[in-house]
């Protein structure tokens, strides 16, 4: 009974958690959830029913059942691994609100508005390919050969798009 | 082929994967690693199904443990079709990161022969805790492909969907160890063979694993828990979503049609559950895709609809049922992964999916332009390519059972489905850009250049025709897009084997004792 009863506050606690905004907030309630779903593999074992396996009993009946606990130190260790990764994600990119809409051109998954220089954004109408090309100029000494070709293939496009 | 061989399908990618991240950044070894354990994986599966068509299931329990204290592979006909069918999506997958330059991170094949790894062993357990388990090691390296493989620094709308597709999956694998749980301490054992129809008998385990048949059911993107796939999928790089397409999805559905069948037994009381929803998934679905407007988004939704499709099989569970529902699955990884992928050439190409945003593909790039249209008449179902016996069978099966709105439903979807594949077609192989489309500042030259920055290098780019989409970049595409023309033409050998695996699942009794003896 207190196992379930646990379970399910550590249950409510996870879902008002996912019902924030922020990234960080999740991670934690994702926190939660992994040690209510651990204490059901747990209670899973018969808790109620078995003892702890300390001393020598000559009844495996009534030991503790190894087999959840197994369970339970896998689930352990792949929740632990993921939440690390959530953190990372968390802090990569502008802050840990995701509720907003990326703000990057729909149209160019390459396209990262962060890597341009100050200064552009603020100018209106600017178009993705003028856009492209004042990262290509500002990175002109850095440019890489992969870049070239992205711009290149943009502004042929263009011509060809003007031909007909 | 003896069973004993069977661990080696997750063994040796995990070692390949060990070894390519210690031995660190040699692209070379990576590359022909890589692709040596994908071909072997694939070859291994086509020879499991020459060895079924004559041969019982046959399973292995790991360093020769005492059953129900090994850890268990088995494989039946089933098993052996999805591994060499997402053996060949691997391999196509990978060429065709190789060649977009989404690979060229020194954690890109060791990421994706763990995934390799986990999607085999996800075919070949017969465990419900290690297929959690294993589900875990295929999620994992996904979430680093999901953001690692980009160019450059991963974009803002990279992380953004990862994140959503992170928290969704921790979220389902939690429900689904919860799951696992309630059906250890239900029935007292999670193998599947010793599971084998306690659902239908005692409804304590019967709704235990409905909450794993539920946690599948997100994974496999099933209304009314569809949302998150047409969300996550477009946001990283086409040569993952293909991968991702085709893997993921598609083992959850793999799962849920074997818990069905073995656990419950193909309950009938429950299959009205299946029929309403697959169906107001495939409805679900297509509408979504009307309203999008890049290929990518599209087809995402599509794959949602589609899962529908699949899943109607195993709602119907007579043998034929069956029989299509797998054909589907399999007719439908192969087409899926052709269209996000010559879609996915086009936009790694020209910087763009958006629909009117490129230019008229149909004249610069006639072997894309075909194979997406092969591979679009076979998702919508039109002979002489596989959807079309795909979508066939499964109609009659339907039909057969006594299901005639989920067939109307099927027929009305696909129309729908031709719709979207017109407005991807005209977006993008017809129309072009056009004049009104032209953004207003002249190309290249916005308000402000000075002109004179411009390099020699550039202006003779400039002067220059767009190069073309390389061989490499189209040749995974259009091989899918042949494989679906030659499964349409020669249906009757997947169909036969597709019964094979059907017969195995509509009376388990021969895989349960090969697990049960292993």
């Amino acid at each position: 009974m207190t196992i379930a009863i646990t379970i399910g506050i550590l249950v409510a606690g996870a879902v008002y958690l996912f019902l924030q905004r922020e990234m960080l907030r999740i991670i934690l309630g994702f926190i939660l959830l992994g040690h209510a779903g651990n204490l059901i593999l747990i209670a899973a074992g018969g808790t109620s029913r078995r003892e702890e396996p300390f001393g020598t009993p000559g009844d495996t009946g009534i030991v503790a059942d190894p087999l959840p606990q197994a369970f339970v130190l896998t689930a352990i260790v792949i929740a632990f691994s993921i939440t690390i990764f959530m953190l990372v994600l968390a802090v990569t990119g502008k802050d840990d609100d995701d509720t907003t809409e990326p703000e990057g051109d729909d149209d160019d998954p390459e396209f990262d508005v962060s890597t341009l220089p100050k200064g552009i954004i603020e100018a209106e109408d600017i178009t993705t390919q003028s856009l492209n090309l004042s990262r290509e100029k500002s990175l002109s000494r850095s440019r890489t050969h992969q870049s070239d070709n992205e711009a290149q293939s943009d502004l042929g496009a263009e011509n060809e798009g003007g031909d007909r | 082929m003896t069973a004993a061989l069977l661990p080696f399908f997750i063994g040796i990618p995990f070692l390949s994967a060990g070894l390519l991240s210690i031995l660190g950044d040699r692209p070379r070894l990576h590359v022909s690693l890589l692709l040596a354990n994908l071909v072997a994986s694939t070859a291994g599966g086509l020879a499991l199904v020459a060895h079924f068509t004559h041969a019982d299931p046959m399973a292995h329990g790991v360093a020769l443990w005492p059953f129900g204290i090994a850890i268990p592979f088995a494989a039946d006909m089933f098993a052996a079709l999805m591994l060499s069918v997402t053996g060949i999506l691997s391999v196509t997958c990978a060429i065709f990161a190789l060649y977009s330059g989404h690979a060229t991170s020194r954690y890109f094949a060791p990421l994706l022969l763990v995934l390799v790894a986990g999607v085999n062993g996800a075919l070949l357990t017969a465990d419900l805790f290690n297929l959690f388990v294993f589900v875990e090691v295929m999620l994992l390296p996904s979430y680093g492909l999901f953001v690692l493989a980009s160019r450059a620094k991963a974009p803002y709308r990279q992380i953004a969907g990862a994140r959503l597709y992170v928290t969704i999956n921790l979220l389902t694998s939690t429900i689904f160890l919860g799951g696992v749980g309630f059906v250890y301490g239900t029935a007292g054992t999670v193998n599947i063979a010793q599971l084998a129809g306690l659902a239908r008998e005692d409804s304590a385990v019967a709704i235990s694993v409905g909450v794993v048949l539920f946690a599948l059911s997100i994974k496999a993107s099933v209304v009314p828990v569809h949302g998150w796939l047409a969300r996550a999928y477009p946001s990283t790089s086409p040569a993952i979503t293909a991968l991702f397409s085709g893997l993921h999805t598609k083992v959850a559905i793999y799962a849920i049609y074997r818990i069905y069948a073995v656990i419950f037994d193909g309950d009938a009381r429950f299959l009205w559950i299946g029929v309403l929803l697959f169906s107001l998934t495939m409805i679900i679905g297509v509408l979504g895709a009307v309203g999008e407007n890049t290929t990518r988004s599209i087809l995402a939704f599509h794959m949602v609809s589609q899962i529908g499709y699949i899943l109607l099989g195993v709602a119907l569970f007579t043998e034929f049922g069956l029989t299509a529902g797998i054909f589907y699955l399999l007719h439908h990884m192969i087409v899926k992964a052709s269209l996000f992928l010559s879609t996915g050439a086009i936009e790694i190409k020209y910087g763009t999916g958006t629909l009117g945003r490129v230019p008229e593909i149909l004249k610069r790039e006639p072997v894309i332009a075909v194979a997406f249209f092969v591979a679009a008449l076979s998702l919508a179902g039109l002979p002489p390519f596989s959807g079309f016996v795909a979508k066939l069978s499964l109609i009659m099966a339907s039909i057969e059972a006594d299901q005639i709105a989920a067939a109307v439903v099927m027929i009305v979807v696909s129309l729908f489905t031709i719709l979207s594949m017109l407005k991807i077609w005209s977006g993008i192989f017809w129309g072009g850009r056009t004049a009104e489309d032209q953004p207003e500042a002249e190309p290249g030259f916005p308000a402000g250049t000075n002109l004179g920055t411009l390099t020699r290098k550039q202006v003779r780019q400039l002067a220059e025709p767009t190069p073309r989409i390389g061989v490499g970049l189209a040749a995974p595409g259009v091989i899918l897009a042949a494989l679906t023309l030659g499964l349409g033409l020669g249906a009757e050998l997947l169909l036969t084997l597709s019964q094979t695996a059907a017969q195995g699942l509509l009376d388990p009794s021969s895989y349960v004792n090969a697990v049960m003896n292993s």
